[in-house]
């Protein structure tokens, strides 16, 4: 009976997730929210105290998301000031040990480039209304958009802050009108849905970018995320990522890539979203040599590393190559575009957009495994580099295993060549968005889209622009897998395992000492050989001997 | 000077005996598969039975050595050269010709000379080499932190895996000799029923069949 029932929720699951599949591709690239039947657990911050179908200010008519704002700071006092502070709402971050500005305001990736002056399509993951330039108020506290993170009704959505090129506009045409009001009653805590609304999509679609984030997430199997799993613990991001004043746990930019703390005191550790900051320092229960060994590990592997055996499952495939080279091509003057790979759950990705360039996709895959302190090192829009010395790293890191900072933790690394300013030997702020005729999608020239993003910026250009290899490198921390999937032994103690070539360390089963083994097998196969030896010719001389007697 | 048939190996000498032959055999199989030689058990489970032989090891050599201090069976092991150039002469020429071991077992020297060097070399030498750098390397946990500790480790690994072809080459010469001199049969029992053939002195033989006649036949 368990089992039907099992088999049965494994179809309804696999109908719900085509579904919502389905509904991604068609109004990309912000889905709307996915309604859930029950809550998600969102860690400490669950039941709720207030019901707000029942407050009056929100049973109205609201023509605009700022209207819904301000009712809700009506009440929630001080979260305009809190929310404020964060990157959701920055899109800034200073590193504190590198001095580093980093955050989506100033950086170049290597999916889209650079959000810089292209936010009347970028911002739309904004957690704001209306950013599309440099005359964005980040005090005006009724640009804050609530409901983005909080609706529950899942017919939410947002579409460019500006209108583009008519030849991009045309994608955001025809959406069905949105019952503010009915959304603003439905507020509650945020689902898996709700964050993946961008975070999913990063990079311009669905898990492009992080290769472990993907909308396969929203309703996911226990089997593709052990926390996340709806059969089984069905984790809200939040669980982990817990907030206090809306500052969320986890960062990208700066990670603990080894906790040394632990679960901290009850109430305590609001500060992190590791792995060890629920599973504490000794995360295995110790009931074998193998369980105890297994904590030992923790000491160098990250917990991802044996946990998470492969990034992009549950049938949405990552990108993992990137061609701007190729951007451009039309076709009878208009840009176009071609399918040319199927993931696993049956959907087709585009592996060719004029406005874009080539990609590769793959899914189900091996990690790279490197040593990593938790500091990331970026390429930034004013970081000289040697053109010759390619792939550029977007964003570097250091790690070894004498730090004791450092862990062995998974990446999931991105090849893309991307425009640069070679005669500089810089990155570049391409303006890719816009009404006017030089932005890339419409255009299609990137000498004039580069010139006219660098000159918006105010930044140097050579009037020189290539094309560049580039590599960025993704932690992979999602889609944990259930303890039965974790790898094995063998998957690193053996030649040629997943940790081949990775200096710093001795692996049992991966590394010898060739001299020493050819030593030790000449000295065994050599006493055989005596021994041998030494049997025949005893058995030569008895049988001598025989003869003699007889 | 007589030859009589007297128990050598008491019961716990016995069971020390088969007890670290089959602890040896177990690392040596489970170490040599950890070492990626085989693939016949998975390396959890190798990690498991090395680590778990092991400790059982230890502690039989914890009572193995205070049973040979306390029962002075220790003197058995004294390094001596009397006799020794008969014994290699013998394995290395007169065993051809079909001569007899020039050997004969004491009461208080149940070991012919070469025997009881090679068994003294095993205890002193290659048994604390293994058991020194697999202690050391089963608590890395403890030091792993300090500086170079993966060199370190890597040095340990390679002396524990030297030290582990020596064993395996004195195992494979330990069984061979047994076919030596004798049947295979006759070198064996001893070390299952505790008797073998002894020269005895009139007054080991007058106190033994007198004080301990179920020792002696």
């Amino acid at each position: 009976m368990r089992l039907f029932l099992g088999r049965a929720l494994m179809v309804l699951l696999a109908g719900a997730l085509m579904a919502t599949g389905a509904l991604a591709q068609s109004q990309w690239p912000t889905p709307p929210a996915t309604p859930t039947p029950t809550d998600q657990i969102s860690g400490p911050l669950s039941g709720g105290t207030a019901d707000h179908t029942k407050f009056e200010i929100l049973k109205q008519t609201f023509a605009t998301g700022s209207d819904v704002t301000r009712a809700c700071l009506s009440c929630h006092t001080e979260t305009g000031q809190h929310f404020r502070q964060n990157i959701h709402w920055t899109w800034e971050y200073k590193n504190p040990v590198t001095g580093q500005q980093l955050g989506k305001k100033h950086l170049v990736n290597n999916f889209c480039t650079n959000a810089r002056g292209n936010e009347g399509m970028c911002a739309q993951c904004h957690a704001g209304y209306g950013w599309k330039d440099e005359g964005f108020d980040f005090n005006d506290e009724s640009k804050i958009d609530c409901l983005v993170c909080h609706d529950r009704t899942g017919s939410y959505y947002k579409t460019p802050n500006s209108a583009g090129s008519p030849a991009c506009s045309v994608m955001f045409e025809g959406k069905p009108p949105m019952d503010l009001s009915q959304i603003a009653q439905s507020v509650s805590l945020p689902e898996r849905a709700n964050c993946g609304t961008c975070h999913f999509n990063g990079g311009g679609g669905d898990n492009v970018k992080h290769g472990d984030l993907s909308s396969a997430l929203k309703n996911p199997p226990r089997s593709l995320d052990v926390h996340m799993g709806v059969d089984g613990l069905n984790f809200a991001c939040t669980a982990c990522h817990i907030t206090n004043k809306h500052l969320w746990a986890g960062s990208r930019y700066q990670i603990a890539a080894k906790d040394q703390e632990g679960t901290g005191l009850p109430g305590q550790r609001r500060d992190v979203a590791t792995c060890e900051s629920c599973h504490g320092l000794t995360p295995h229960h110790v009931d074998s040599i193998a369980s105890f060994k297994r904590n030992d590990h923790a000491s160098s592997l990250a917990c991802q590393t044996c946990h998470i055996p492969e990034y992009a499952r549950g049938g949405v495939a990552t990108m993992t190559h990137w061609d701007w080279r190729t951007a451009g091509k039309t076709r009878n003057g208009e840009g176009y575009h071609e399918h040319g790979y199927t993931q696993g759950n049956g959907e087709h990705r585009y592996t060719y957009k004029s406005i874009k360039g080539d990609f590769i996709y793959a899914e189900n895959l091996v990690p790279l495994y490197r040593w990593f302190d938790g500091q990331m090192n970026y390429t930034t829009i004013d970081t000289k580099f040697d053109v010759n010395q390619q792939p550029i790293a977007i964003n570097d890191f250091t790690g070894n295993r004498e730090d004791r900072r450092s862990r062995i933790w998974p990446f999931k690394p991105m090849y893309t060549w991307l425009p640069a300013d070679v005669g500089n030997g810089t990155l570049v702020y391409t303006h890719l968005w816009g009404e006017d005729d030089s932005s890339y999608w419409g255009n299609y020239d990137m000498g004039k889209a580069i010139a006219f993003g660098m000159k918006k910026a105010g930044l140097p250009y050579s009037g020189q622009y290539g094309f560049v290899e580039t590599v960025s490198y993704w932690p992979i921390t999602h889609m944990v897998a259930p303890k039965e999937q974790a790898l094995n032994c063998e998957s690193c103690h053996s030649v040629g395992g997943r940790l081949d070539g990775l200096k710093g360390l001795y692996l049992p089963g991966r590394d010898h000492h060739p001299w020493l083994d050819l030593i030790g097998i000449i000295a065994v196969l050599g006493t055989l050989a005596v021994i041998l030896g030494h049997a025949l010719i005893r058995t030569l001389a008895s049988l001598r001997g025989q003869r003699g007697q007889h | 000077m007589a030859i009589r048939h007297v128990k050598i190996f008491s019961l716990f000498e016995r069971f020390w005996h088969w007890a670290q032959m089959a602890l040896i055999m177990v690392l040596l199989f489970s170490g040599f598969g950890l070492h990626g030689f085989h693939h016949l058990i998975s390396f959890e489970t190798a990690v498991t039975l090395h680590t778990l032989a092991a400790l059982f090891l230890l502690l039989l050599w914890a009572f193995g050595t205070f049973w040979l201090f306390t029962t002075r069976s220790w003197r058995h092991f004294i390094p001596t050269l009397s006799g020794m150039w008969q014994v290699f002469h013998f394995y290395s020429l007169g065993i051809f010709k079909g001569e007899h071991h020039p050997y004969r077992k004491a009461y208080w020297r149940k070991h012919n000379p070469l025997q009881a060097l090679a068994y003294l070399m095993l205890k002193i030498v290659l048994f604390p080499l293994i058991w020194i750098t697999g202690l050391i390397y089963l608590f890395y946990f403890v030091w792993r932190d300090l500086p170079h500790a993966s060199d370190w480790l890597t040095g340990l690994a390679y002396v524990h895996t030297g030290a582990a072809y020596a064993i395996l080459v004195f195992v494979l010469v330990h069984v061979y000799m047994l076919t030596t001199g004798h049947s295979f049969k006759e070198h064996l029992m001893p070390m299952v029923n505790g008797f073998d053939d002894v020269d005895l002195t009139p007054e080991e033989e007058a106190y033994l069949l007198k004080d301990e006649p179920e020792n002696i036949r």
